[in-house]
């Protein structure tokens, strides 16, 4: 097979379609490139392997999305369980298969479409596959609502590879994140499909107005509407994620083991996720304290998701699961290790603040994160502005030595004059 | 004053098949060369004709731009050919040794009672100029220049490097000869930097800063030691020369006879016996590595270390400047499921099922491949943690890659040759050259601003 390949390889080479072959070809074995300019050896990483990890870090969240999918909508219908169990009424079967036929589809959509658009880009274009979409493909079915008709998101996939990334020139050089790009594709294009309370459990959209009719509320949205009572959802069961939400961004747990996993294996930037957790901290104390200091008044709009205590921002919505692996996204964020705290930092603060304030949708995270893609680039500046900065003021306490020829040449001048 | 350094950042490749301290010599070989490659920026313009007769340190071509700067020949013989490559540029000068050495003899020098100007003049004329060499570009040295300091490691942390105390040993007085001849050309120090002060050659040395470095590579770089003691400024110089040179060069002073002789480290997991041979510049490969034997048909040969050298042939020659010949097998084969397996043998800088940072002090034997392919720059973070100067690596390289003069200038390209970008081109997740990209921006540079 090795063998078969390689002389398949040697056949395409210069060939329109070479890096579709060779796309599939690297897939399944490490290629035969050696060095050619530079250092001799080279150590093992590469984006294949980068990537992999991340995608590694998320098959948990997919997972335990597939069983909340079925979770939920069962409790909806049936009512939840008095007494919960984990084995008795979550990893069950019947949860599993309707989790698996609701979601699998938007995988499969979400890799097809992506795919498909990354492979024609990179044979018109002549150059390699790039890795990039492999994670953009498996944040995409997490990040949207269970319901989301399969053609939403297939237009919205096209939308965000194209003009979220390749138009800029492919991975490595878009200024937005991809997958949020397409989340963010799919709220303002179809805003009724989006938001409200009934798209955050399996066919909850189907039901309504039928006598049969199951709410599908997210604890954002219950706090966003004003009710300031308590809601039937414990904070373990926050934290746990056995609660409505997009796929896979209930459970803060399993987002929590993947952020430390790919901490440890050092693909993504600890200074983001925790600057960006403190931010959030921050922006959630200073609405407690507007509350506690009766600056808003409780018929205020705000009043609900202000006075939510601070620190159960992180485990409900989305904002855990953006800053493990969206805010971390190496191209999009800042470069800089200094950048990398303000930037995390701005994106837990804003956050919260668009979370609160926002009202037509009880969630920021995909928008804070955007914006501060956005700005990314204007904070390295600024923090590469300081390392010359400092180039400068050495330079200007230097003593540069004159050349002999200096010398010389002024000698020359005094002559000719 | 002496000031010591601590590197944090960095990483030590270790691999399998360093060189054994014991010295062979090796058997002469018929034909030594010079490759023009080694002389980056000179254009050179012969002195001599093909089929002409030369002694050893005979001037065979000068440096067309500077004229007083010569270069010789390592050896006694006949010109045999003149290998030129595209538009007629001289490649390779080759010459058929005699079978008795003759050699060029000039009056020997005290170096404690002539000055600079004259010390300069001499080495220009001997060939001996072409060891010192400066930054920023990372050529050789231009004379017409004040250095504010003058700047020799001793103390090699590449990959499988001939060990400096090892083949230094003995050689205190033409070392002393030459570091006395370089200080005159220079107001300011000369700053040398060893891994252990007391074993080193040049703990007795007069006249010299001596500094002891320690930490991971590259802190046995001389582009890290000039950036922790001295970092070089717009409009300034710094040479930098090569402890192996320094003899040389102390020899020329101390007797008037250009000995290109040099003691080599032949290592690289691919060679049965790897050890040190005593040669001379320019010499044939082969004449010391079937001494030692290679295991495998198929292997890397590599003139210098495996982060910096450049590929050769057994049949190629010994480079100008190196003390190290390495050589490591070819990685051209395909690995199945090569990027997601987890991998046990081979040196990463991430833990994503890698498990190289279970043991720091395992050895590797790593081959040539790339592990990978090609890529955007995706990964932001990791260049860092390898790259122990004040500069931001990755940012520098984009300015390269767009050739944006001032943004190289302001981001310190002045102050970096290509081998300091080594360790992060060997970790770089998209396989970026890094070193090539360096090397062109600084060839941009130096024909831009000069």
């Amino acid at each position: 097979m090795k063998e078969k390949l390689h002389q398949l390889k040697l056949k395409y080479q210069g060939k329109k379609m070479a890096p579709a072959f060779n796309a599939l070809h690297t897939f399944l074995y490490t290629p035969n490139e050696t060095t050619h300019s530079g250092g001799h050896v080279r150590a093992v990483d590469d984006l294949k392997r980068t990537m992999n990890t991340v995608i590694l870090a998320l098959v948990p969240c997919l997972l335990f999305g597939m069983f909340n999918a079925g979770y939920q909508h069962y409790s909806a219908i049936n009512g939840f369980p008095a007494e919960f169990s984990l084995f008795e009424h979550f990893i069950t079967w019947d949860n599993f298969w309707l989790g698996a036929i609701t979601i699998l589809p938007l995988v499969v959509v979400s890799y097809g479409v992506g795919l498909l658009i990354e492979f024609i880009f990179a044979v018109i274009k002549g150059h390699e596959v790039e890795e990039g979409y492999l994670v953009t493909g498996m944040l995409v079915p997490l990040i949207i609502p269970v319901d989301t008709p399969l053609w939403m998101l297939a237009v919205a996939v096209a939308f965000g590879v194209v003009i979220g990334k390749e138009v800029f020139g492919g991975t490595g050089m878009n200024i937005l994140n991809p997958a949020l790009t397409i989340r963010a594709f799919l709220f303002f294009a179809y805003p009724t499909w989006m938001s409200g309370d009934k798209v955050w459990v399996h066919d909850a959209v189907n039901l309504a107005g039928t006598p049969d009719a199951i709410s599908g509320e997210t604890i954002l949205g219950y706090l966003a509407a004003g009710n300031t009572s308590e809601f039937s959802y414990s904070i373990s069961d926050m934290f746990f994620g056995f609660i409505p939400g997009s796929v896979g961004e209930t459970s803060t747990f399993l987002i929590l083991l993947g952020g430390l996993f790919l901490i440890f294996s050092k693909i993504a930037s600890w200074r983001i996720m925790l600057s960006a957790v403190i931010g959030s901290l921050v922006m959630g104390l200073v609405f407690n304290g507007a509350v506690a200091w009766e600056w808003i008044p409780e018929y205020s709009k705000f009043y609900g998701l202000m006075s939510f205590d601070f620190w159960k921002h992180l485990i409900v919505g989305g904002l855990a699961f953006g800053i493990v692996y969206m805010a971390t996204d190496p191209v999009t964020g800042s470069q800089t290790n200094k950048g990398k705290w303000i930037y995390g930092f701005l994106i837990g603060f804003i956050s919260v603040m668009i979370r609160v304030f926002n009202p037509g949708y009880p969630e920021g995270v995909f928008l804070a994160i955007l914006l501060m893609n956005v700005f990314a680039p204007t904070i390295d500046h600024y923090v590469v502005q300081g390392n010359v900065k400092k180039r400068l003021k050495r330079l200007k306490n230097a003593t540069i030595l004159p050349k002999p020829s200096d010398g010389k040449a002024e000698e020359l001048k005094v002559e000719t004059v | 004053m002496s000031k010591d350094i601590r590197i944090k950042k960095g990483l030590n490749i270790n691999l399998v098949g360093a060189a054994e301290q014991t010295t062979s010599k090796a058997v002469l070989s018929n034909v030594y060369a010079l490759n023009l490659e080694d002389f980056h920026g000179v254009t050179p313009k012969m002195l001599v004709k093909e089929g002409a007769e030369v002694k050893a340190g005979e001037a065979i071509f000068y440096n067309k731009n500077i004229e007083d700067m010569r270069f010789v020949s390592p050896v006694s013989g006949e010109i045999v050919e003149i290998v030129r490559g595209a538009r007629r540029r001289i490649l390779t000068i080759k010459i058929l040794a005699d079978k008795e050495q003759s050699y060029q003899k000039d009056t020997a020098i005290d170096v404690n009672a002539v000055d600079g100007e004259s010390i300069k003049k001499v080495l220009l004329q001997s060939g001996c100029w072409a060891f010192v060499k400066q930054r920023p570009y990372d050529i050789v040295a231009n004379p017409d220049a004040t250095p504010k300091a003058i700047f020799i490691s001793g103390y090699a942390t590449a990959p499988l490097a001939a060990e400096t105390d090892y083949v230094l040993r003995g050689k205190e007085k033409e070392i002393q000869a030459a570091i006395t001849a370089l200080a005159k050309m220079t107001p300011g120090q000369v700053h040398v930097s060893v891994g252990n002060t007391e074993t080193s050659p040049f703990t007795n040395i007069n006249g010299i800063t001596l500094h002891k470095v320690s930490g991971p590579h590259p802190s046995g770089l001389v582009g890290t030691q000039i950036n922790k003691i001295d970092p070089i400024n717009k409009g300034e110089t710094v040479w930098t020369v090569a402890p192996q040179d320094l003899v040389i060069i102390g020899e020329y002073l101390l007797t008037g006879q250009f000995n290109a002789e040099r003691t080599v480290a032949l290592a690289g997991s691919s060679v049965k016996a790897p050890k040190y041979y005593s040669t001379k510049i320019g010499a044939e490969i082969s004449t010391f590595l079937y001494a030692s034997g290679v295991n495998q048909d198929k292997f890397r040969l590599i003139n210098g270390d495996v982060l910096t050298g450049v590929k050769t042939t057994p049949e190629g020659y010994l480079g100008f400047y190196n003390n190290t010949v390495t050589a490591i097998p070819e990685g051209d084969d395909y690995e199945f499921f090569g990027w997601n397996k987890p991998v046990f043998n081979k040196i990463s800088s991430t833990r994503a099922l890698t498990f190289s940072w279970l043991n720091k002090n395992k050895k590797y034997d790593l081959d040539t491949n790339t592990n990978g392919e090609h890529r955007a720059f995706v990964v932001t973070g990791r260049y860092e943690e390898v790259f122990p100067l004040d500069i931001y690596p990755l940012q520098l390289l984009k300015a390269c890659m767009v050739k944006d003069l001032d943004e190289m200038e302001q981001l310190g390209l002045y102050e970096v040759a290509p081998e300091d970008f080594a360790l992060t081109e060997f970790i770089c997740i998209s396989k970026q050259p890094h070193q090539q990209i360096i090397r062109e921006g600084l060839d941009l540079m130096y024909q831009e601003i000069g």
